[in-house]
């Protein structure tokens, strides 16, 4: 039993109602902005003030009614089922709770930001301009774990007005959106996003159009953490091993000395 | 050897004026950063989380500390007692340069008082918890290496005795913490599966980190031994350094051959053709820092003579620092628009904590028996 959201991308009006909500749940503070993209995305990214954001993608084709539409995807944590960030802090300080959010302990962190480095999806932020008094943190969207506890849905869920996201059970939202797609063929492509992606991710997205080009990473559906994780299981054998090989190299060394005591030139 | 009066010269009290300023300058860029955060003194941004200090300070820093290892490991493990001369260099070249990478991650770290977790919460499957084990592990083995420098010079005979005992078991165990520590540091690398660029991204990753810290070792030492040989007077060993270079050529070959191996394996070997900027610092990479080296290190008359040998040496060099600045930050992809480029208090820090080796080293060399051979005090 794990949560999950269900974006529905072909429902999203781009109203920045779920950016607001979580803005408001969270006591985050509003960001400086510019307009830095060719589009209405502000704020720039994701960042520790704002966890979640709608981007605005702009696409032009002859077979769009006026050559061009809008697609609003709204983006956030994807509380990954192999979680990145999970797998790389070094002190254990984000965690893949059995009901789904991907939570964070402020009380380890050491603010290395491997975590940041590792999500293939670019999301935790980090407090830049706090100093050692004022303690910065990572920070990044957490289900609303704390208003789950208290049974009600995430902020940025509730306040959706198309109900474009929906908030349920990881396979109760996948049949949906298989529903969805088999009744609606022409509207949405074959993919749910989040279904396989690095291995499943607790955030389902479908779409009218292809996610590379509204800016998802592709991504396969391995997860990224096996690589360093297979190395990390081979490190105390491999660690044994070397040190067996390097005292035998030693005692070799030294009972061909003792054995020829003259020592012809050695070489490198 | 014989002009002991040199820190009067006007030469050497320029430079110290510039050691001391960059010294300064480094300190103050750290009191900022404790102040106002780590945004107020660079361009570190959450599209570049880590940026001069971990491609610089940390895995350049970490990298060219490796001759510490690879001459204790070739003097005690292998029985090449000859090249005993080079190995207190080495050693404190080594340990200085870890604990300035030490000194540089208190300033990246985000929360430097809580290192200590390190040792309280575990995450074994993380590569970040090997790196700071194998941090704190090896700077104490370094510790241990350099102590006989100090306890000779004060004539501490009996924990002088007690330490030349472990002397065998020290270096094994340091061999070993340094192989960990450096291909993890090329481990870190491996989860950034999508963004890497694909002509660095490797599941050899660790093999090349460590394949390119054991080859820059001898490096490291001859560009060390010159500027010991320039600033202090001293005689360069270049019958010694000739020979240790020798292993260069061998080890990069292998790296070179695995490297492309891999890609041919991948089925990577198109994207070495795009005519990218990335592809072209890919070939600078292996041309200058590896191809290069390789070539002229296989001919004597290269190896036996005393320019050459240390221009290839830094040819070496500057191949591993292009290494891990690709790896680490250049060839790693971002979001459109994000940009990064060093802060000048970034280079402060930087420079700063560079500066602060050189003034050790030069304290150290001045007054601990560095370069001293006698035959029991060559232990370790
Ligand atoms: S999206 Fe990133 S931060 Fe969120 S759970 Fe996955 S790896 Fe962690
Ligand atoms: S910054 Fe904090 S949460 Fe992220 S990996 Fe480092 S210690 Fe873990
Ligand atoms: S689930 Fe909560 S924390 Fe996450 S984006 Fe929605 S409102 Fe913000």
């Amino acid at each position: 039993m794990s949560k999950a959201f269900l974006i529905d991308l072909t429902k999203c009006m781009g109203c920045r109602a779920c950016q607001v909500a979580c803005k408001r749940w969270n006591n985050l503070e509003a960001e400086h902005t510019s307009m830095t993209s060719d589009s209405w995305t502000n704020p720039f990214r994701l960042s520790a003030r704002t966890w979640t954001r709608v981007d605005f993608t702009e696409l032009q084709s002859p077979q769009y009614k006026a050559g061009m539409k809008w697609v609003f995807a709204r983006r956030q944590c994807m509380h990954c089922l192999h979680p990145a960030c999970v797998s790389a802090c070094p002190v254990g300080a984000f965690r893949k709770t059995d009901e789904g959010p991907v939570v964070y302990d402020a009380q380890k962190c050491i603010g290395c930001r491997y975590c940041m480095v590792s999500c293939p999806f670019g999301v935790p932020g980090f407090e830049w301009d706090k100093g050692l008094l004022a303690q910065p943190l990572i920070k990044k969207c957490k289900m609303c774990v704390d208003r789950l506890g208290a049974g009600m849905e995430p902020a940025c869920v509730k306040h959706c007005p198309p109900r474009a996201t929906i908030f349920g059970e990881r396979d109760e939202l996948l049949a949906t959106a298989k529903e969805r797609i088999a009744a609606n063929p022409d509207t949405y492509i074959n993919h749910i996003y989040g279904e396989n992606e690095v291995g499943g991710t607790s955030m389902l997205y479908l779409s009218s159009v292809p996610f590379e080009q509204i800016g998802f990473p592709k991504l396969g559906s391995e997860a990224v953490t096996v690589n360093t994780e297979a190395v990390m299981e081979k490190t105390l054998p491999f660690a044994a091993a070397w040190t067996v090989i390097l005292a035998a190299t030693y005692g070799v060394v030294k009972f061909r000395e003792r054995t020829n005591p003259q020592g012809e030139e050695k070489n490198q | 050897m014989n002009s002991e009066n040199k820190t009067s010269s006007p030469t050497i009290s320029f430079s110290w004026t510039i050691l001391i300023i960059l010294m300064v300058a480094g300190f103050l860029t750290t009191v900022a950063r404790f102040i106002w955060g780590i945004g107020s003194i660079s361009n570190l941004n959450d599209s570049y989380p880590w940026g001069l200090w971990i491609s610089f300070d940390l895995l350049c820093g970490i990298a060219l500390a490796a001759g510490a290892f690879t001459t204790a490991g070739g003097v005690y493990i292998l029985g090449f007692d000859k090249f005993k001369p080079l190995l207190r260099p080495a050693i404190l070249t080594g340990f200085l340069g870890y604990l300035l990478a030490i000194l540089a991650l208190g300033v990246d770290l985000g929360r430097p008082e809580r290192i200590w977790h390190l040792i309280i919460y575990w995450n074994p499957h993380s590569v970040m918890f090997e790196v700071g084990w194998c941090v704190m592990l090896y700077t104490t083995i370094l510790a241990l290496e350099f102590l006989p420098m100090p306890l000779e010079r004060f004539g501490l005979k009996k924990p002088l005795s007690i330490i030349h005992k472990f002397t065998i078991p020290i270096v094994i165990v340091g061999v070993v913490l340094s192989t960990l520590h450096q291909s993890s540091l090329g481990s870190l690398f491996l989860i950034v599966v999508n963004r890497l660029h694909p002509l660095w991204h490797s599941k050899l990753l660790p093999l090349f980190f460590f394949l390119t810290a054991v080859a820059v070792g001898p490096a490291v030492v001859v560009v060390e031994a010159y500027l010991s040989s320039r600033i202090f007077k001293r005689h360069f060993e270049l019958d010694l350094l000739s020979r240790i270079v020798k292993v260069i050529p061998m080890l990069l070959g292998l790296y070179l051959v695995l490297r492309f191996g891999d890609l041919v394996i991948a089925g990577k070997l198109g994207a070495l053709f795009t005519g990218s900027l990335l592809t072209l610092l890919f070939w600078i990479e292996i041309l200058i820092g590896v191809v290069a080296p390789i070539y002229l290190f296989s001919k004597a008359s290269v190896r036996e003579n005393q320019t050459s040998l240390v221009k290839t040496s830094l040819l070496v060099i500057i191949g591993v620092v292009l290494n891990r600045f690709n790896v680490s930050l250049i060839a790693i992809a971002r979001p459109d628009g994000a940009t990064y480029f060093p802060h000048l208090l970034e280079f402060c820090i930087s420079f700063g904590v560079i500066a602060g080796g050189i003034f050790v080293f030069w304290l150290a060399a001045r007054f601990l028996p560095i370069w001293e051979v006698s035959d029991d005090a060559s232990k370790v």
